[in-house]
């Protein structure tokens, strides 16, 4: 599967992101500067990377959101190309619409890095299909804005339609209903707070989030 | 024409910033600030034809997240007659 990583000013999980997906799918990632205005061909997946996309400027992602790659982005998510988002990635997507919510300051005002356990919320999308349904994973985090909001409506609607993929098993970051992962009503975009790529090999302390990989280059191959 | 455009968190959405800086405030023995909410302030200077349908759009496309965040609009032109 080919796959793109968009880099933007300040991304700083380019590269782990790329080892991931390289390793994974045996195919080096396209990287993609933020300036380009198209993606190559023939992409099967497009990843966010984490990071401080233009130094967080404004509100984390709010720039990037509006960068000339995105618009590529958002409409390559619109023809149903999956786009994985990670930390910043998540921000981004909320910030350009193709997620509900925002992603706001974290409740405790910490910078949260380290591991977490995560409860999988939907174990029937693309991404999530290398895990079970309520199965408890670990994999970290390192984000300062990760606390989740929405209204109650849309919080209600979100758990009815099955879109939070991945919930905090613990106290993280005050998001609401512990939401970490969320899917569009489509269920080829995720963004998600914490770092799958950081966890792909027994060096990582365990490879829960390589799944992710393995699971969506299988569903989508 | 300069624009002042004032973003504030919606009532309702928690705002950890204020309420630290609270804190701050009754530490240095501040008492009676019964609630802080931090916000942002965008000094704009625009062409005097700027409509207001414009600055407005300017306000929901990206100065605030409206999912989030209130703005308000105040000219600064008026006051100086």
């Amino acid at each position: 599967m080919k796959t793109a990583v968009i880099v933007f000013p300040g991304s700083n999980c380019d590269r782990d992101i790329a080892v991931a997906l390289e390793d994974v799918t045996g195919v080096k990632p396209h990287m993609v500067w933020h300036g380009e205005a198209s993606l190559p061909d023939g992409i099967g997946l497009i990843a966010l990377p984490g990071g401080f996309s233009y130094g967080d400027y404004l509100r984390c992602g709010a720039i990037a959101a509006r960068s000339p790659v995105v618009r590529a982005v958002i409409a390559a998510a619109e023809r149903g190309v999956p786009v994985l988002g990670i930390c910043n990635g998540f921000q981004i997507l909320t910030e350009t619409g193709l997620l509900p919510g925002a992603l706001m300051r974290n409740e405790g005002l910490d910078f949260v890095c380290r591991d977490v356990a995560l409860t999988v919320g939907n174990s029937q999308s693309i991404f999530t299909s290398g895990y079970r349904a309520d199965e408890q994973i670990t994999i970290p985090v390192a984000h300062h804005d990760g606390n989740y909001f929405t209204d109650a409506d849309t919080l209600d609607r979100l758990e009815d339609e099955g879109r939070v993929a991945f919930r905090y098993a613990e106290s993280v970051n005050g998001s609401a209903r512990g939401i970490a992962g969320l899917l569009n009503a489509q269920g080829n975009v995720l963004g998600m707070m914490p770092h799958p790529e950081r966890r792909i090999e027994a060096a990582h302390g365990g490879s829960d989030g390589r799944r992710l990989f393995e699971g969506l280059l299988e569903a989508v191959a | 024409m300069k624009l002042r455009i004032i973003v504030t968190l919606k009532n309702g959405v928690l705002d950890p910033q204020g309420k630290a800086i609270q804190h701050a405030l009754a530490g240095l023995g501040f008492g009676g600030v019964q609630d802080v909410r931090a916000g942002k302030i965008f000094e704009l200077d625009v062409a005097d034809d700027t409509s207001d349908s414009a600055v407005d759009e300017m306000c929901r496309k990206l100065l605030a997240n409206t999912v989030i965040e209130n703005y308000r609009v105040e000219r600064a032109q008026e006051s100086q007659g």
